[in-house]
């Protein structure tokens, strides 16, 4: 397989409800800022990640549309999906394509226009990435499980209210460094402790939001990167993906995402890295309990300690290993299926050096991690600059 | 110079709060009253609609104006529930008030801002000497679906103002208009309750429009928000003219004299309407005011009135805004408030 490296990113410029834009403009703003970055103008392949445009506006067979109004016909264009890790498993494609040699220049988008239907609407398009049949018809919804996650950690572990509060609090403090971010202010324990009750424990500060926006990379061999690109060359050194049960009700264990786990033992055989190694890392806190569960099952926090690491500080901008200095799921926004790929752009300029007011400085080893569902699908990519 | 000369307002004496609909629908209150800045709200009575409560805020108006009501050239009402689909409500008022027959009468639909449209017809026809008074009334049994977050504010009001060139009490200084195709809100014929756009409602609506109209007119008449003693804004909730009114550069002294909604509200075309007769009520001769409507599809109207001297002799000719808010108050349970609108009906 070949080095591949990743040659350009972009966002659209700002996340948030874009009343004024369209799925294909969000996708084309993005796209653009990436080609920009990456300074080429033509691509042999598209792939595009996309949860569920189908049920939030209608459209399907992104490949063709985004290609068409990015000008890049006759390229090749696919949309893969993945429920909420749509993004990252669009990226892996991507990797895929270039390392294999099938293609040179890829182009990776990730896009979810989700505030053209009402909160109801958008709530059971997002049920889709539960099983429809055994859970969401039964009437459980995201936060409902989530919570279900989140009372089984808090009873196994002792991990408290306050300590879930504290990775809400800690995404916004980054976030607020972010121009892009959906919602970049601060916010405190008190107010996470006195926003509206969702499902018990989470209440609507723990939950990530409802979100339109578009995340972008171009991949092209590490060799091609040295030649054109000018900025340090950010390599991708492993991509690994894995899944489990689709049912939350199915788990031999609710405090544990068994294919963030798997995922994360692969990529870290591939990279020749341990988790000490990592520098950053972008990880799926569509609500905070995921954030907590999930950098257990990565390793980068010790099991059951993922509450004590947001509360401690371990996991902010500035302690042992910031995690989401984006803003995260939870300040910049989900729109779900752009989201995996804009974890991509973050790592990336983190090890650029381009986050300005959020740069862990020295970062050289960074990580991503995007998960479909209650974790019935995982990815996670480890990146270092070369 | 043209303007208002006799103004009047009613508020049915039914209220709900909103404890009473979040415990049907297991809500959470405590955050709905702070979400919204919302407590309460007025129920009209079975035996209250658009048309008599036009006629009551009609009847102070007439006494403010002291004018006799056949001299009364044109009745408008503005309102998106009128009792009839096809039958004007102004039939009704212009007979009720005794204006008829030498009378032009129209109904106006336009969301929230058909009190306001309704005002601007009457101004212009006074001010082009077509009629020498002119009734318009902003009034609605507003319409909420149960459980609907709409059910918490959906109130019922009128607001009746008189317009003419003598006996003037608020001078109309300048008017401006600001509206796009908008679609937030909307009810189709033959449904019983509207249908809105969730937070679509807010900034691409409410806000763009009432910041158009309100920097529109301030531009067309050369004042800024420290000009004005006070400012009325389309009250939907308790928070958005709040904030609009933050965002424009307005404080919140400007803001709340016409603020009615935590303990009214929302009565549709009567919200702002209803907020400048609270005004008129305590302003004083020389106060400049601004009025800004907001209608759903969607429009804001603007108005900057300057009060005259005359107000000191009418205020009192009726009973207040505030007093009609805050006197002969009846709560009622939710059981109630779902047989007085209708909700239920008996077995025949």
């Amino acid at each position: 397989m070949r080095d591949v490296a990743v040659l350009g990113v972009g966002l659209n410029s700002k996340w948030g409800e874009l009343w004024e834009m369209s799925l294909r403009d969000i996708f084309v703003e993005a796209a653009l800022n990436a080609l920009d970055d990456a300074g080429v103008d033509r691509v042999d392949s598209i792939v595009v990640g996309c949860m569920t445009s189908g049920l939030f506006v209608g459209q399907e067979h992104l490949g063709s549309l985004m290609s068409d109004y990015l000008g890049m016909n006759p390229a090749a264009a696919t949309r893969v999906e993945s429920a909420c890790a749509s993004g990252g498993a669009a990226f892996r494609q991507g990797f895929l394509e270039v390392a294999s040699g099938a293609a040179d220049i890829v182009l990776v988008g990730g896009v979810e226009k989700m505030t053209d239907v009402g909160g109801d609407e958008a709530t059971y398009a997002l049920s889709a990435a539960s099983d429809m049949e055994y859970e969401a018809y039964h009437g459980i919804t995201f936060p409902g499980l989530y919570a279900l996650i989140a009372r089984a950690h808090m009873h196994r572990f002792g991990t408290t209210r306050e300590q879930l509060a504290h990775v809400a609090v800690k995404n916004h403090r980054h976030g607020a460094r972010n121009p892009a971010a959906q919602y970049p202010y601060e916010i405190t324990v008190e107010d996470v402790l006195a926003s509206v009750m969702v499902a018990d424990p989470l209440r609507v500060l723990d939950c990530s939001p409802i979100t339109d926006g578009a995340a972008a990379a171009v991949l092209c061999p590490v060799e091609t990167a040295r030649k054109l690109s000018k900025k340090p060359v950010v390599k991708v050194l492993a991509s690994a993906q894995a899944s489990s049960t689709i049912a939350l009700h199915s788990r031999k264990d609710l405090t544990w995402f068994e294919s963030t786990a798997e995922a994360a033992q692969k990529a870290y055989r591939m990279a020749g890295k341990r988790p000490e190694d990592i520098d950053v890392a972008e990880v799926h806190d569509c609500f905070t309990i995921a954030e907590i569960v999930v950098l257990e099952a990565l390793g980068l926090v010790e099991r059951g300690k993922g509450g004590q690491a947001a509360e401690s500080g371990m996991t902010a901008l500035g302690g042992k290993i910031p995690v989401n200095t984006s803003g995260g799921l939870k300040s910049k926004g989900h729109p779900v299926g752009a989201t995996g790929v804009a974890q991509v752009v973050e790592i990336a300029r983190q090890l650029r050096g381009e986050s300005g007011a959020r740069q862990v400085e020295g970062a050289r080893v960074g990580l991503t991690q995007n998960m479909g569902g209650t974790g019935g699908s995982s990815v996670v990519h480890i990146f270092e600059t070369v | 110079m043209a303007g208002i000369i006799g103004y009047g307002a009613y508020i049915p004496r039914y209220r709900i709060k909103v404890e009473e609909i979040a415990k049907i629908w297991g809500a959470d209150a405590p955050n709905y009253k702070r979400g919204l800045g919302l407590e309460e709200k007025s129920v009209p009575g079975p035996d209250q609609d658009t048309i008599t409560m036009s006629v009551e805020a009609a009847k102070k108006a007439l006494r403010r104006a002291g004018i006799d009501p056949r001299e009364i050239g044109a009745v408008y009402v503005g309102s998106e529930s009128h009792p009839y689909a096809v039958k004007p409500s102004g039939t009704v008022l212009a007979e009720a008030i005794g204006a008829t027959p030498d009378v032009h009468s129209a109904s106006f639909e336009f969301a929230c801002k058909a009190g306001t449209e309704a005002m601007f017809v009457c101004l212009c026809q006074v001010e082009s000497g077509r009629i020498k008074y002119g009734l318009a009334v902003g009034a609605d049994t507003s319409q909420g679906a149960p459980g609907d977050a709409l059910e918490y504010s959906t109130a019922a009001g009128a607001a009746a103002f008189i317009f003419g060139r003598d006996h003037v009490v608020a001078e109309v200084d300048e008017t401006y208009s600001f509206m796009t195709d908008t679609p937030d809100f909307w009810r189709r014929e033959y449904q019983h309750y509207p249908r809105h756009a969730g937070r679509f409602t807010g900034e691409p609506a409410y806000f763009k429009h009432i910041r158009g109209a309100a920097q529109g007119i301030m531009k067309k008449a050369g004042l800024q928000p420290k000009d004005f003693h006070y400012v009325v804004f389309h009250q939907p909730n308790g928070k958005f003219p709040l904030n609009v009114g933050r965002q424009l550069g307005f404080t919140r002294e400007q803001i709340e004299t016409g603020r009615l909604v935590p303990k009214l509200g929302n009565t549709y075309s009567g919200s702002s309407p209803m907020g400048l007769t609270a005004v008129l009520d305590v302003a004083r001769p020389g106060d400049r005011i601004l009025l800004v409507s907001y209608g759903s599809g969607a429009g804001s109207d603007a108005f900057i009135f300057t009060v005259t001297g005359r107000i000191d002799e009418v205020r009192d000719k009726a009973e207040h805004t505030r007093a009609l808010l805050d006197g002969h108050k009846v709560y009622i349970d939710y059981g109630t408030y779902a047989k007085y609108r209708g909700k239920i009906l008996k077995a025949e």
